[in-house]
């Protein structure tokens, strides 16, 4: 417990990095408005782990996404702020956005192949970022590109410069974005699902390879991930989302210690663990609301075992508790013994 | 010992790798190569394996739904491989498959009551004049309420898409199921109503599966009896307990040691196994995974191990076990 406090006392001192306040994200479409994200708030600090969990729809990927202002029509930002150090990054222009993706903020998506150009070797794609936005020549770049391959664990990096991505498996791909990500020594690196199309042995080895980088580099990290094993073993702080918004925040060890929302503690539950034998999963009832009929109350009460009269009359405020855990949900709200 | 349903003998399943403008066959992959197990009733067997072990292929091969190369394959006493196209057809209903992606395996054209039962009347096992009434007990039986029996694909969500799917198996009354990642493609909170439900149909039905999949804690839930493949052989064969509590194979081991357990303050030993899975093209001599072993020695590199009993049925294949 010491050593937590102290870690947490750490984690304060870092500056924030990435502020989210009250985002909010729509897609228009025939069927009706979806609010991918619907009023989330939040705080990544320089060097820090920050997790978001959830499960389709729930928004994770379309808040990365906002951060990026990668949103196309018919998907729109309709509200809030995200300040990036200290910049309002809704209201830059697209040339001050460019600087910044690529250069201040790197991503890595599920599935490496279709985010590489299949015409281009791997080499020509980690050395454009750093000719165009650190001006390098194209020799520096390359020999800059072939250290990029080397730190992020390929061996024979002076060949596999000139690889094209379909001759790599998809492990060594996903090491190949990750050094398109890192090329230009972004101070946040989102990582959306980075593991979840490749095989187990080749997941632990990225896994590595993504905390070795983070130290190394003091880069702060947001992974987002429906993996609750791979939250335990990276997470700082961990952000649970559902139907678009935060329904609870807080440091790792608090929230899979104590869980708070009946959501999050389904999700701990419900996922089969090695070594604790069961003879029957404890599951969440029902189905993850529809995105574009949620209803006015709390989303999740038509599947909690806790419901009560409240849920069902308006959306729950966020509580904070004296540990900083914040919580949507009336029985935290109340005080309610668990 | 009971009676085994499903037997498979030394199956052996090569692909052609073709090239040229004849199109000869240049090599093959080898994606199973040699893999004996057999499946009492009543039983699950898993077999677990990353991509290119061949654990789909097997499921595929013992269905007929690829044709083997060598082997032998038996459902009861009978040599699948042995029978003629109608008679295959007659067995059909009888050995039934589940795969990973619920949207792709449903016509999103065809209503979800005439998907399921389109193949009952297909095999003759209804009259059209009872199909409404057997494809509505199997949605209950699956978790779906009757009047699903209308409505189209489109309309359901992943989970319960799977449900659909697995409903239509089951309506042709099977012995045996393979399933080949049931549940790899859905969300926690659904992975685990399925799982429940295979339980349940499985205790209710007498059901035999093959459940194929990469996810080891999904497997210690579902399983009797683990098989562990890896390029396209099987490195360890044990009852589950057995597997799980003593894990020999050191790939067995790295397996386990590296899916990410959902609990912060846990501190492991994690074997990180160095490189990729070599090509089932060609794959390496001796023991296949002396490449990323980290105990290899010489004779691994030479003699291929062979898989044998260490005692109370517990296979492996290792020459330092």
């Amino acid at each position: 417990m010491a050593t937590q406090l102290t870690e947490r006392r750490k984690a304060e001192k870092r500056q924030t990095l990435v502020e989210f306040k009250d985002l909010q994200t729509i897609f228009e479409t025939e069927a009706g408005t979806i609010r991918a994200v619907n009023g989330v708030s939040f705080q990544i600090r320089e060097g820090e782990t920050v997790c978001i969990v959830g499960e389709s729809g729930s928004g994770k990927s379309v808040t990365a996404l906002s951060l990026m202002r990668l949103i196309s029509p018919p998907g729109k930002i309709v509200g809030g702020e995200i300040f990036f150090d200290g910049k309002d990054v809704l209201k830059l222009s697209e040339r001050e956005m460019r600087h910044l993706r690529g250069n201040q903020v790197g991503m890595i998506f599920q599935e490496p192949m279709t985010s590489l150009n299949p015409v281009l070797t791997v080499g020509e794609q980690i050395m454009e970022p750093l000719m165009e936005h650190r001006l390098m020549t194209k020799s520096e770049a390359r020999k800059q590109a072939i250290g990029l391959i080397e730190q992020v664990g390929i061996p024979r990096a002076a060949e596999i410069v000139d690889a094209y991505p379909h001759e790599l498996s998809g492990g060594m791909r996903q090491r190949i974005m990750i050094a398109i990500a890192l090329s230009c020594d972004p101070k946040l690196l989102i990582a959306d699902e980075p593991t979840t199309a490749l095989d187990v042995t080749i997941q632990a080895q990225i896994l590595d390879l993504l905390r070795k980088l983070k130290e190394e580099r003091n880069m702060a990290l947001m992974l987002i991930t429906h993996d609750l094993g791979v939250v335990a073993e990276m997470a700082d702080y961990v952000i649970v989302m559902y139907g678009g918004r935060i329904v609870e925040e807080g440091y790792v060890l608090d929230i899979f210690r104590n869980p708070r929302h009946p959501y999050t503690e389904g999700l701990i539950k419900a996922k089969p663990v090695i070594g604790r034998r069961t003879e029957r999963l404890y599951t969440i009832p029902g189905q993850v609301p529809n995105p574009i009929n949620l209803p006015n109350h709390c989303y999740f009460a038509d599947r909690c075992p806790y419901v009560m009269p409240a849920c069902l009359e308006r959306y729950p405020e966020t509580t904070v508790d004296e540990r900083g855990h914040k919580t949507a949900c009336f029985r935290c709200a109340e005080g309610a013994e668990r | 010992m009971t009676k085994a349903l499903i037997t498979v003998e030394n199956l052996k399943t090569y692909f052609p790798i073709r090239a040229g403008v004849f199109r000869r066959a240049v090599g093959h992959v080898k994606a199973v190569d040699d893999v004996s197990f057999s499946i009492a009733k009543g039983r699950t067997l898993s077999i677990v394996g990353e991509s290119g072990s061949g654990k789909s292929t097997v499921g595929r091969s013992i269905l007929r739904l690829v044709p083997k190369t060598s082997g032998n394959v038996k459902f009861h006493d009978v040599d699948v491989y042995r029978l003629s196209k109608r008679e295959l057809r007659k067995l059909r209903p009888k050995i039934q498959m589940v795969f990973q992606d619920p949207y792709s395996s449903l016509n999103p054209r065809m209503k979800v009551g005439a998907a399921i039962g389109e193949a009952l009347i297909d095999h003759g096992l209804a009259d059209p004049k009872e199909v409404r009434e057997r494809v509505e007990a199997v949605l209950v039986q699956t978790g779906l309420e009757p009047y699903h029996f209308d409505r189209y694909p489109h309309e359901f969500s992943g989970g319960q898409r799977q449900r659909i799917v697995i409903a239509r198996a089951l309506a042709l009354n099977p012995e045996f199921i393979v399933l080949d990642e049931p549940v790899s493609a859905l969300d926690v909170s659904i992975q685990a109503q399925i799982l429940n439900l295979l339980a349940d149909l499985r205790e209710m039905h007498g059901l035999t599966y093959l459940f194929i999949s990469h996810d080891l804690s999904v497997v210690e839930f579902i399983s009797d009896e683990v098989a562990v493949m890896y390029l396209g052989t099987i490195v360890e064969h044990a009852s589950r307990d057995e597997l799980f509590a003593h894990p020999l194979h050191p790939y067995t081991k790295a397996l386990l040691s590296a899916v990410p357990i959902p609990d912060p303050t846990l501190k492991r030993e994690r074997i990180v196994l160095k490189g990729d899975i070599p090509s089932p093209a060609d794959p390496p001599r001796g023991c296949r995974f002396h490449t990323r072993c980290p105990f290899a020695e010489d004779r691994c590199r030479e003699a291929v191990p062979e898989l044998r009993d260490v005692g109370g049925g517990h296979r492996v294949a290792c020459h330092l076990v």
